[in-house]
């Protein structure tokens, strides 16, 4: 493991002033902390799941009787895009050197206090004080952030646009409470949260997903958002088995953490992934979490259970360690297709925590997470309530840079992406399904309409070179849209020529071809280079097609018995004579003219 | 010039008739010589000799920071102390140097106060004895003083001196001995349901418990937030007043302070209390309440009656629920805050080293005493999800309606409730630990954490001697933020009491 690597010297421990030097160490035992695959019989490859109308999968009982209904709810952890941490004045930073973001409060120091003076005064004080002032002291190998600053104003704000952009009510009054665990990576052996009152409550998300995959049947559907709630994030745990040994990262304790909590409305994983993937590209756009669940930003469980319709749900299981949308839709149709398959079979469903192992694509028992956790929750004594205005109940006289206006927020929502799509389609005359294409892959809105600001080719034409040739490219060749090698100048240009009628549909695809190597050839440069352009001459056309008529004698009598269908074989093959550098609809003339004669 | 108050002492600097560096040296010196009393923890001779230089440059350039530069405090060893060893007195954090100050050491220290040293306590001031910490248990200096030993030792007994030293009270101890015995001159304390008021009452000296939120608790490890207050240990109430004026005010890195600007107040040299309305709370006669502190807590309802004050009993009728409360919200926050101690980040850590649970364990086993345990297993049982409701919940409504009804009270036309601050005069510590700590602590908050739960202002005022010699307190508690008012009433009354000077002989045992 790289991280054992970094000094873990005997004295790091006894007394701050010597530094933690790099990671700290935990001792495990081989193998605690870490869910280890239980081979048999947990993990058979999930069964098709047969589909309704809406999209849920319901799969038939055995005896085909009694059908299965899935419940699927989701508890979401966005890590707010932030400089500094929810209660220190610490930076926030993906990948910095081990525990190199550390204040004393993050590390939990005995005396330490979370700070909070954007919250509500405990006192008689109506004027809120706020130091944006942050000082940093340098003690051996640590920067210390110290803990001068306030409850971060970004974290809040990020809470209540969020809140809104999911119809939530927003709590003006929100409380914070103590959830308490033993962890290596939870140094005060608590997390400070908002259990009782968090900050929105009550909203919705609308979502939408194909039926079949197939884009033409799209259905929209509705999860209900119970609470977004403010917390901490804990540091990192990094367990090196061959040593028996956990070091911990301290940088991530204390960032700053949106859960979003969602009702058990959905019933498969393709639900979930739909659902999950909108409100990735909500927060995205809102800019309030960069929301890249590779980087940890956005971690998703699911609780799974599966009961008969009529009946109350069943026992729940909770999924971890998912950390793909893909592998989150992989992971609940798995767990659903255990569940049932273990009631099947006469067994029983046990609470508990399971995490996702991609490789073999089942889920397995957490060991660590374990027996009944009672996380004795209490309301955090150091911190005050959190108080939100609105422009009615806005004090007079107060600083605006000291509190959180939610009308104000409110107002300068960007637009979300469901209305992203619905101004494609009111702008561009586009389906709805390509809207939803559009917006769903990064980058790939902003692509199309830089092509069309640079193209005289109608949207309508430019979306089915963007969805058919671009996209499928791009997940040919697992790339993003920003990695593409045809930029959105190239292709309008390729699409220009052939608006312009200098190349024929099927040259262009070629030209698309070469453009794709990415040579930085100008798609005219390849239609000359590969003598792409129309054939102009119309004497040599009709040769071309003379040659092709007096070569098919069959198709020609079929054709001239009335079978006018056989027409376009034979433009087919003058195209392929040209090496489409042919126009259609020219031939065609040609051919009938002479067919006819 | 040891005997002398801050105030004193800080004019005598001034003139010159002693420098800062004799100074600490003297109490340097009195610290080795009354070692015996277990007052400190931790001796920090070098910083403080070093402070004491700095105090003199500036007083012969002719500018001293302020009434406090050069004078010589002490700080109770829960309060974080940059570079210098901070450990709540528990194997924990025996060893643990902190990185930072806590804000009101930064404060002393900024305007020139020497650092003396870290004082003794109860572990994580947890008890009211300053009996239970690992370093051993302090000695009231009363126990060593001729008026104590005239009237409860007789010379002829059998009886070893040493079987009758009698304890300070605590959890503050060390700081009310260090006060007593003339080695420093103000020290702070905790206060978190009595710990700084019931050892002031113990030893002799004027303990004051400012309101929740006038002083910051960065830095100071917890007991239970929404109680803890930094406490003040002096000679006398105009030193109380000058410290308190050093030390309040907000502080950003503690969101439960007050954000109002707080404005330092001289006493007046004069105090009149005649157009004031003493309150005697009936409740305060507890059970237990020696019939001696009784008849001292009625002369000096009469002294305010005589004075012209109009004195009215009154009644806090949820005062019996006080304890069993405190109780509940005292555990459930021990057990969240006890809970960073897991051998990992700092302090001690076991070497077992099976699993991250069972080093956890040992470590927690190993580092705590049976007090903080035990208070943890509880606080823990209080805030399981079935428990909840039914302790902790219920003890946060009977903490309201304890604070309410010192809001009627003082709604009433009441300005200062006087009561007495301990049932007893100190015990000797034989008989003292013939109790558990949860027996004693019971016992002995029971007139002072009320103050804690409704957060108000509270201050003890050694008043006389008891029959054995050893002083006895009471205790004034004021309206929220009303500190000047408090400390004018008690000024008044320590004026009239005269409560004699200890008469310390040499601290040795037999």
């Amino acid at each position: 493991m790289a991280a054992a690597a970094l000094g873990c010297g005997g004295g790091w421990r006894r007394a701050w002033r010597r530094g933690l030097g790099g990671l700290v160490p935990v001792p495990i035992p081989a193998l605690v902390h870490v869910a280890v695959p239980v081979p048999i019989p947990a993990c058979r490859p999930p069964r098709v799941v047969a589909r309704n109308a809406g999209g849920g999968a319901v799969p038939a009982g055995k005896s085909g009787l009694a059908p299965w209904v899935p419940v699927v709810g989701l508890e979401i952890h966005a890590q707010i895009s932030s400089n500094s941490k929810l209660f220190s004045g610490s930076q926030v930073q993906f990948a910095a050197p081990p525990n190199s973001l550390v204040s004393f409060f993050d590390a939990s120091l005995p005396g330490t206090l979370p700070v909070g003076a954007f919250l509500a005064c405990f006192s008689l004080s109506q004027c809120l004080q706020m130091r944006l002032g942050m000082a940093f002291v340098r003690t051996h190998r640590y920067t210390w952030a110290l803990a001068e600053k306030v409850l971060n104003r970004r974290c809040v704000e990020a809470a209540v646009m969020t809140g809104l952009a999911l119809n939530c009510s927003i709590n003006k009054k929100s409380l914070f409470d103590r959830k308490h665990y033993f962890y290596a990576d939870l140094p005060a052996g608590y997390q400070i949260t908002q259990q009782r009152v968090p900050i929105a409550v009550n909203g919705s998300l609308s979502y939408s997903l194909c039926i079949d995959n197939k884009m033409s049947q799209m259905v929209t559907k509705t999860v209900r958002i119970k609470q977004i709630q403010l917390e901490q994030d804990s540091g990192k745990s990094l367990h090196d088995d061959s040593r028996s040994q956990t070091l911990v990262d301290l940088n991530r304790a204390g960032v700053g953490l949106m859960e979003v909590v969602m009702e058990p409305d959905m019933c498969c994983g393709e639900e979930a992934a739909a659902a999950v993937r909108e409100l990735q590209l909500i927060l995205q756009t809102l800019g309030s979490s960069q929301a890249i669940m590779a980087e940890g930003q956005l971690r998703v469980d699911a609780n799974v259970s599966v009961h008969h319709p009529g009946e109350p749900y069943g026992v729940r299981t909770e999924v971890k360690n998912i950390n793909s949308i893909r592998f989150l839709a992989k992971a609940i149709d798995y767990e659903i297709q255990r569940q049932i398959e273990e009631l099947e079979n006469g067994g029983t469903i046990l609470n508990e925590t399971r995490a996702f192992d991609s490789k073999l694509g089942c889920t397995v028992p957490m060991r660590d997470k374990e027996g009944m956790q009672d996380y004795r929750f209490m309301p955090e004594p150091n911190l005050p309530p959190l108080i939100l205005y609105d422009t009615k109940s806005l004090p007079a006289n107060v600083n605006h840079q000291q509190v959180v206006n939610i009308d104000w927020i409110h107002e300068r929502l960007p637009d979300l992406p469901s209305a992203k799509r619905a101004k494609l389609v009111e702008l561009y005359g586009i389906l709805p399904e390509h809207s939803f294409t559009l917006v769903n892959e990064d980058g790939l809105t902003e692509f199309f309409e830089n092509v069309l600001k640079q193209t005289q080719m109608k949207p309508k034409k430019v979306i089915g070179w963007i969805l058919n040739d671009l996209l499928s490219y791009l997940k040919q060749h697992s790339c993003t849209v920003k990695e593409s090698p045809v930029s959105s100048v190239l292709l309008a240009d390729l699409l220009n020529l052939l608006e312009k009628k200098e190349i024929s549909a099927s040259a262009a695809k070629q030209v698309f071809e070469e453009l794709w190597k990415g040579e930085g050839k100008t798609p005219l440069e390849i239609v000359k280079e590969k003598q792409l352009q129309l054939i102009e001459d119309r004497e040599e056309l009709e040769q071309i097609c003379q040659a092709v008529i007096d070569e098919h004698e069959k198709e020609v009598m079929a054709i001239k018995a009335g079978n006018q269908k056989i027409v376009n074989k034979l433009i087919g093959l003058v195209q392929r004579a040209t090496q489409g550098r042919s126009n259609p609809v020219l031939v065609k003339q040609i051919l009938e003219k002479k067919l006819s004669e | 010039m040891l005997r002398a108050s801050l105030r004193q002492v800080s004019a005598a600097l001034k003139e010159g008739q002693v420098t800062p560096t004799e100074l600490c040296q003297r109490c340097l010196s009195l610290i080795k010589s009354t070692k015996l009393l277990n007052a400190y923890i931790t001796v920090a001779e070098e910083t403080a000799l070093k402070q004491a230089e700095e105090s003199e440059k500036r007083y012969r350039r002719g500018q001293p920071l302020g009434i406090l530069d050069g004078i010589p405090i002490a700080v109770k060893d829960n309060f974080n102390t940059a570079g210098i060893e901070t450990t709540c007195a528990s194997n924990m954090l025996k060893g643990y140097i902190p990185p930072y100050n806590a804000t009101v050491v930064q404060k002393l220290q900024d305007q020139g106060a020497v650092l003396l040293g870290k004082t003794n306590l109860d572990e994580f001031a947890m008890g009211s004895g300053s009996t239970d910490g690992v370093f051993g248990p302090v000695r009231n200096p009363w126990s060593y003083s001729r008026q104590y030993k005239e009237k409860s030792v007789p010379k002829s007994d059998s009886e070893r001196e040493e079987f009758k030293w009698v304890i300070t009270g605590g959890s503050s101890g060390g700081s009310a001995a260090a006060v007593s015995s003339f080695t420093c001159f103000a020290a702070l304390g905790s206060d978190t349901g009595g710990s700084t008021r019931n050892p002031a009452a113990h030893c002799g000296v004027v303990g004051l418990k400012p309101t929740y939120g006038l002083i910051s608790r960065h830095g100071l490890i917890p007991l239970v937030n929404s109680m803890d207050v930094p406490g003040i240990l002096t000679r006398c109430v105009d030193d109380a007043a000058v410290v308190l004026g050093s030390l309040a005010g907000h502080d950003p890195k503690d969101s439960t302070t007050i954000q109002d600007v707080f404005q330092p107040f001289e006493l007046p040299s004069l105090p009149d209390v005649s157009k004031l309305c003493i309150g005697i709370p009936k409740e305060y006669n507890a059970p237990g309440l020696s019939s001696e502190i009784l008849s001292v807590w009625s002369k000096a309802a009469d002294l305010f009656k005589n004075a012209g004050a109009k004195v009215i009993e009154v009644s806090l009728p949820h005062t019996h629920y006080s304890i069993v409360c405190y109780h509940v919200l005292c555990t459930a926050e021990v057990a969240s805050n006890m809970a960073r101690f897991d051998g990992l980040e700092y302090g001690h850590r076991s070497d077992v080293n099976k699993s991250t649970e069972s080093m956890y364990a040992a470590t927690r086993r190993e580092g705590f005493n049976d007090v903080v345990r035990g208070r943890i297993l509880s606080g823990n049982y209080f805030l399981l999800k079935q428990n909840y409701e039914n302790y902790f919940v219920k003890a946060q409504k009977v903490r309201r309606l304890i604070a309410n009804d010192f809001v009627k009270v003082f709604g009433s036309g009441v300005d200062i409730l006087l009561t007495p601050t301990t049932l007893n005069d100190a015990v000797p510590y034989m008989e003292f630990i013939k109790e558990d700590n949860r027996t004693r602590s019971t016992q002995d908050d029971i007139l002072t954490q009320a103050a804690n739960m409704a957060g108000l202002p509270a201050i003890n005022v050694p008043t006389a001697l008891s029959e054995r010699g050893l002083p006895v307190g009471l205790q004034f508690i004021g309206r929220s933020f009303q500190e000047k008012q408090l400390l004018t009433v008690a000024k008044w009354f320590e004026k009239q009491v005269k409560f004699p000077m200890i008469q310390l002989e040499e601290v040795k045992g037999a």
